[in-house]
C-alpha cells in the first residue's frame, strides 16, 4: 500500500469518525415523566396532551411534520394535491403491519376516519371540508374536498388524525372496546403494561416499518403527581426526561445547570402554544377598545418571561405564534408603557368599576402570572379581584362568559385556519364552550378574511388575506395577547435525537437512541 | 357478641347509604362536570362534543333519575363506570386499594406503637429530661404540616444520602419477584409510611402519657403497690391497660383521618394508591370514581369503627356488648 493511499484512508477515517461517533446505538430504556397520568390511551376517543404524549409512540398518522412544518411521510410514503387543490391522493406505505400482525391497509384510514368524526372534535372540525374518501385500492386513499381548503395537508399529524385498526373495533361498543385499555397501533413501540398510579410501560415494536428503527427497547413513563417530587427524581437519576411543562418554571434554570443534562425547547412548532388573557367584550369597560387596549400597554409582558417563564418564549405580538405559517409583526406594537394605559383609561372614562381576573389553576407558574398581572393593572388604576378556582370551575365560568379577564393558552396547529380564526370569527360564539370565540368579539370583515383565507389559493394570497386580519385583530385587542410559551424538555444529554420533528415529544421516541 | 356485630353492621349500611346520597349532590354541587373538563383538555371546538359526552355520562338525564341510577348500582354492588378512565370504577378502586391500605395500616402501625410506647415512658419518667424531649420531638411532627415533613424526608433521605428511593411503589423495570419484591417495596414504603405515621404518633403520645398518668393516681394502682407487685408489672398490666381506653377511642376515629392524610403523601411520594385516584377524581369531575371511592372509604371507616368497639372489649373486659 502507497503511502498516499494509506494517508488517503486515514483522512477518510479520520474525516467520518465523527459521523460514525454519531451513529444511533440500539438498546436501553428510557424513563421518562408523564404528567399528569392518561385517562386513557386510546388516542382516537381521549384527546388531551399526556394522552397523545404516551400513544404518540403506538399510534400514527399519515404524515408527521418538520419544525417548519413541511409534511414528511410516516404511513403515507408520498401524495399528490390536484391542479384544482381539491383532490389529495395518498399512497400508503406497503408492508406495514397493527401490533397484532394484520396488514395495515386504506380500508383502516376510512374507518378511522368515520371513527374520528364521531369521537374526535378536532378531527370531525378539519374534516368539515371534505365532500367524499375513497380507497381505489388497498394502498391509495383519495380525499375529495368540497372547495379548496389550504390547510389539508397539515391535519395528518398522529394527534390530529390517529389510525386506528379496523379490525379491532367495527361493529364494537368502541368505549368500552377491551382495546382502549392494551391499545394496538403500527407505531413504534407497542403498550405492553400499565401499573395504574406508577408507570406505562412500552416496549419496542421488533416489526416496524422503517427497518432498524425504533433503537430503543423499552420506554417507562413514570407518573409522579407532584412538581417537587418530579424535579428530585430526575435529580437522583430516576427519569431521564422531562417532557414540557413536567417541572414548575423556578426549577427550570436550577436542572438545566445539572450535570450531563440538556435543555431544548424544540418540538412545539406545530401546536405553537400562545397564552393570552380573553376579555369578555361584551359587558362593563372591557366592551371599550381603548380600555382593551389599556390593558395591553399596562401589562409588562417582558417581565413575565424573564421572572416567571425564566427567559424562555417571545412576547406575543398578535394573534399568530411567529411560528405559524402567515405570520407578520408588521402591526400595531403594545410596548409596556402604564402611561399610556392610563390616559387611555381616563379617555375611555373609567372609574375604577371592579374587573374580575380568573388566572389558570395549572400550578404555580400560572399563580404567580396571575399576581404579576393583577398587580400591573392596579398599577394603572384598574380594581381587580382575583377569582380563585380549580380547574374544571374555571372551565365553567368561561364557558358561561362569567369573568372580565381570564388566562388561557392554546395550540394553533401550524396554520391560521386551524387554530387561530376559530378564536375570533362571530360564527365561534357559542355558549357553552370554553374555547372558540368565547370574548364574544364580532367583526363582519374579520369573519369574511378568515371565511376567505381558509380557502383560497395560492398561498401568496391566503398570506395577503392573514396579514390583514392580524392587522384588524391587533388594532381591536379583542384579547390580550401575552406571550409565545416554550416548554423546554429536560433530559440527559446521552437520549439523542429525541426531537425531530415540529411535533417534539408528542411524535414518539422512534428516532431517539442512547449514547450509552 | 355476634348479633351486637349484626346490629352495627345493618346500622353501617344505612350510614354507607345516607353518605352515597349526601356526596352525590355534594360534588355536583362544585362548578363544572366531567364532559366540560374532558372536552376542555380534547381542546374540544364544538358544543356536540359536550352535549354528546354528557349523553353518554347519563348527566344529560334529570337529577333524580341519576341518582335513583347510582343508589341502584350500589345497593348491587356496582359502583358504576368511569367514563374518563374507560374502566368500571371497581376495578379502578381495586387496583389501587391494595397499595393504600399497606400504606395507612403500616404508618397506623407505627403511630400507634411509637405513640404508645413515648407516652409510656413520658408518662414513667414524667417531668424529668426525657419527658420534654418525647413531648418536643412528638410535636414537632404534629406541627409540621405532612407534605413539608415529605419533602424534607425527601431532600435528607433521597437527594443527600441517597439510602431511600423519593417516589413510587417499586423500583420500575427491575421486575423483582418474591422476598426481592418485597423488600424493594418495603424500602419504597419507609418514608411514606413514617411521614404519616409521624403525624399521629404526636398524638396518641399525648394521650397515652395524660391517660397514664391520671390512671397512676387511681386506688387500685395504690391497691396493687401494696400488694408488692413490681413497678413493671404494675405499669404494664395495671396503668397502660386502663390507660390504653381513650387511645383506643382516638384511633377508631382516625381511621377516617388517615384516609385524608394518605391523599398528600400518596401525591408527594407518588404512592399509587386511592387517596390520590380520589383527588384526580375531584378536580377531573369524575363523578362516579369520586362517588366511589367515597363509598370505599366510608365503608373502610365503618369497618375500623367497629374494630374499635371489639377491641375495648379486649381491652377490657368489664365492658359488655349490648344488643
Amino acid at each position: 500500500m502507497s503511502k498516499r493511499v494509506l494517508l488517503g484512508l486515514l483522512l477518510a477515517c479520520g474525516l467520518t469518525a465523527p459521523a460514525l461517533a454519531q451513529a444511533p446505538k440500539t438498546g436501553g430504556a428510557i424513563n421518562a415523566v408523564i404528567q399528569p397520568e392518561p385517562p386513557g390511551l386510546m388516542l382516537a376517543q381521549i384527546q388531551n396532551g399526556p394522552t397523545q404524549m404516551v400513544s404518540g409512540n403506538i399510534f400514527e398518522g399519515l404524515l408527521r411534520y418538520s419544525p417548519k412544518l413541511e409534511p414528511q411521510p410516516e404511513l403515507a410514503e408520498s401524495w399528490s394535491v390536484s391542479e384544482d387543490a381539491k383532490t389529495y391522493t395518498f399512497k400508503l406505505k406497503k408492508g406495514v403491519t397493527w401490533h397484532d400482525g394484520k396488514p395495515f391497509t386504506a380500508a383502516d384510514v376510512l374507518f378511522s376516519i368515520e371513527m374520528l368524526k364521531q369521537t374526535h372534535a378536532r378531527a370531525r372540525n378539519n374534516l368539515a371540508q371534505v365532500e367524499k374518501v375513497e380507497a381505489p385500492d388497498d394502498y391509495t386513499v383519495v380525499f375529495t374536498l368540497k372547495q379548496p381548503f389550504g390547510p389539508f395537508l397539515g391535519i395528518f399529524e398522529v394527534g390530529s388524525m390517529p389510525m386506528v385498526p379496523k379490525h379491532l373495533y367495527e361493529g364494537t361498543d368502541w368505549k368500552t372496546n377491551p382495546y382502549n385499555n392494551a391499545p394496538v397501533g403500527t407505531g413504534p413501540f407497542m403498550f405492553k403494561e400499565w401499573q395504574k398510579g406508577s408507570f406505562i410501560r412500552l416496549v419496542k415494536n421488533p416489526n416496524y416499518h422503517e427497518k432498524g428503527k425504533p433503537y430503543l427497547d423499552e420506554i417507562y413513563w413514570q407518573v409522579i403527581p407532584d412538581a417537587a417530587a418530579r424535579a428530585v427524581a430526575y435529580e437522583t437519576g430516576k427519569v431521564d426526561v422531562l417532557p414540557g411543562g413536567s417541572v414548575e418554571n423556578f426549577d427550570v434554570p436550577r436542572l438545566s445547570k445539572l450535570k450531563d443534562t440538556c435543555v431544548t425547547g424544540a418540538g412545539w412548532e406545530f401546536f405553537s402554544p400562545l397564552a393570552w388573557l380573553w376579555l369578555n367584550n361584551r359587558q362593563g369597560p372591557l366592551a371599550d377598545k381603548r380600555v382593551r387596549q389599556a390593558i395591553m400597554y399596562a401589562i409588562d409582558r417582558d417581565f413575565a418571561k424573564d421572572v416567571i417563564w425564566n427567559g424562555l418564549g417571545k412576547v406575543a405580538t398578535g394573534p399568530s405564534a411567529s411560528t405559524i405559517k402567515f405570520y407578520t409583526d408588521d402591526v400595531k406594537k403594545y410596548p409596556y408603557d402604564p402611561a399610556k394605559a392610563k390616559a387611555l383609561l381616563k379617555e375611555a372614562g373609567y372609574k375604577g368599576e371592579k374587573i374580575r381576573l380568573l388566572p389558570l389553576a395549572y400550578g404555580e407558574t400560572w399563580q404567580r402570572w396571575g399576581e404579576a398581572v393583577k398587580q400591573n393593572l392596579q398599577d394603572v388604576g384598574m380594581t381587580i379581584e382575583t377569582i380563585a378556582t380549580d380547574v374544571a370551575g374555571g372551565n365553567q365560568k368561561i364557558a358561561e362568559w362569567d369573568y372580565d379577564i381570564a388566562f388561557t393558552y392554546l395550540y394553533q396547529y401550524g396554520d391560521p385556519a386551524l387554530g387561530v380564526g376559530r378564536n375570533y370569527v362571530s360564527s365561534a360564539i357559542a355558549k357553552g364552550q370554553m374555547f372558540n370565540n368565547v370574548e364574544g368579539y364580532s367583526n363582519p370583515e374579520i369573519d369574511k378574511l378568515f371565511a376567505d383565507g381558509a380557502v383560497a389559493t395560492p398561498d401568496s394570497k391566503r398570506k395577503e388575506i392573514y396579514e390583514k386580519a392580524q392587522k384588524i385583530l391587533v388594532e381591536d385587542v379583542p384579547v390580550a395577547w401575552m406571550l409565545e410559551l416554550q416548554f423546554p424538555t429536560i433530559m440527559r444529554c446521552k437520549v439523542k435525537n429525541l426531537i425531530t420533528t415540529g411535533i417534539g415529544v408528542n411524535d414518539g421516541f422512534k428516532d431517539a437512541w442512547l449514547d450509552k | 357478641m355476634l348479633s351486637f356485630v349484626a346490629q352495627r353492621v345493618v346500622k353501617g349500611v344505612i350510614v354507607l347509604l345516607a353518605i352515597v346520597v349526601l356526596n352525590f349532590f355534594l360534588i355536583r354541587l362544585a362548578p363544572g362536570d366531567p364532559a366540560m373538563v374532558m372536552a376542555g383538555e380534547a381542546g374540544a371546538t364544538d358544543q356536540v362534543f359536550v352535549k354528546q359526552l354528557r349523553e353518554k355520562f347519563g348527566l344529560d338525564k334529570p337529577l333524580p333519575e341519576q341518582l335513583f341510577i347510582y343508589v341502584k348500582g350500589v345497593v348491587t354492588l356496582d359502583l358504576g363506570f368511569s367514563f374518563r378512565q374507560q374502566a368500571p370504577v371497581a376495578k379502578l378502586i381495586g387496583e389501587r386499594l391494595p397499595a393504600t391500605l399497606l400504606l395507612t395500616l403500616t404508618a397506623f402501625a407505627i403511630s400507634l406503637a411509637l405513640g404508645v410506647l413515648f407516652g409510656t415512658f413520658a408518662a414513667r419518667f414524667a417531668g424529668t429530661f426525657l419527658d420534654t424531649a418525647i413531648t418536643v420531638f412528638a410535636l414537632i411532627f404534629y406541627a409540621m404540616p405532612i407534605f413539608w415533613v415529605a419533602l424534607m424526608g425527601i431532600l435528607l433521605f433521597s437527594v443527600t444520602m441517597d439510602w431511600l428511593p423519593s417516589f413510587g411503589y417499586e423500583t420500575v423495570g427491575a421486575n423483582l419477584t418474591g422476598p426481592a419484591h418485597a423488600l424493594d417495596v418495603a424500602k419504597h414504603l419507609i418514608m411514606p409510611a413514617m411521614t404519616l405515621g409521624l403525624f399521629f404518633m404526636a398524638t396518641y403520645t399525648r394521650m397515652t402519657r395524660a391517660s397514664m398518668l391520671e390512671v397512676k393516681r387511681l386506688d387500685f394502682v395504690k391497691t396493687a403497690r401494696a400488694k408488692g407487685l413490681s413497678d413493671a408489672v404494675i405499669q404494664r398490666r395495671h396503668v397502660l391497660r386502663n390507660a390504653l381506653l381513650p387511645v383506643v377511642t382516638l384511633a377508631g376515629v382516625h381511621s377516617g383521618t388517615l384516609i385524608g392524610g394518605a391523599v398528600i403523601t400518596e401525591t408527594v411520594f407518588a404512592w399509587p394508591g386511592i387517596g390520590r385516584l380520589m383527588y384526580d377524581a375531584l378536580l377531573q369531575r369524575d363523578y362516579n370514581l369520586l362517588l366511589g371511592v367515597f363509598v370505599i372509604c366510608s365503608a373502610m371507616v365503618l369497618i375500623f369503627n367497629l374494630i374499635t368497639d371489639l377491641v375495648y372489649r379486649l381491652v377490657d373486659p368489664r365492658i359488655e356488648f349490648a344488643s
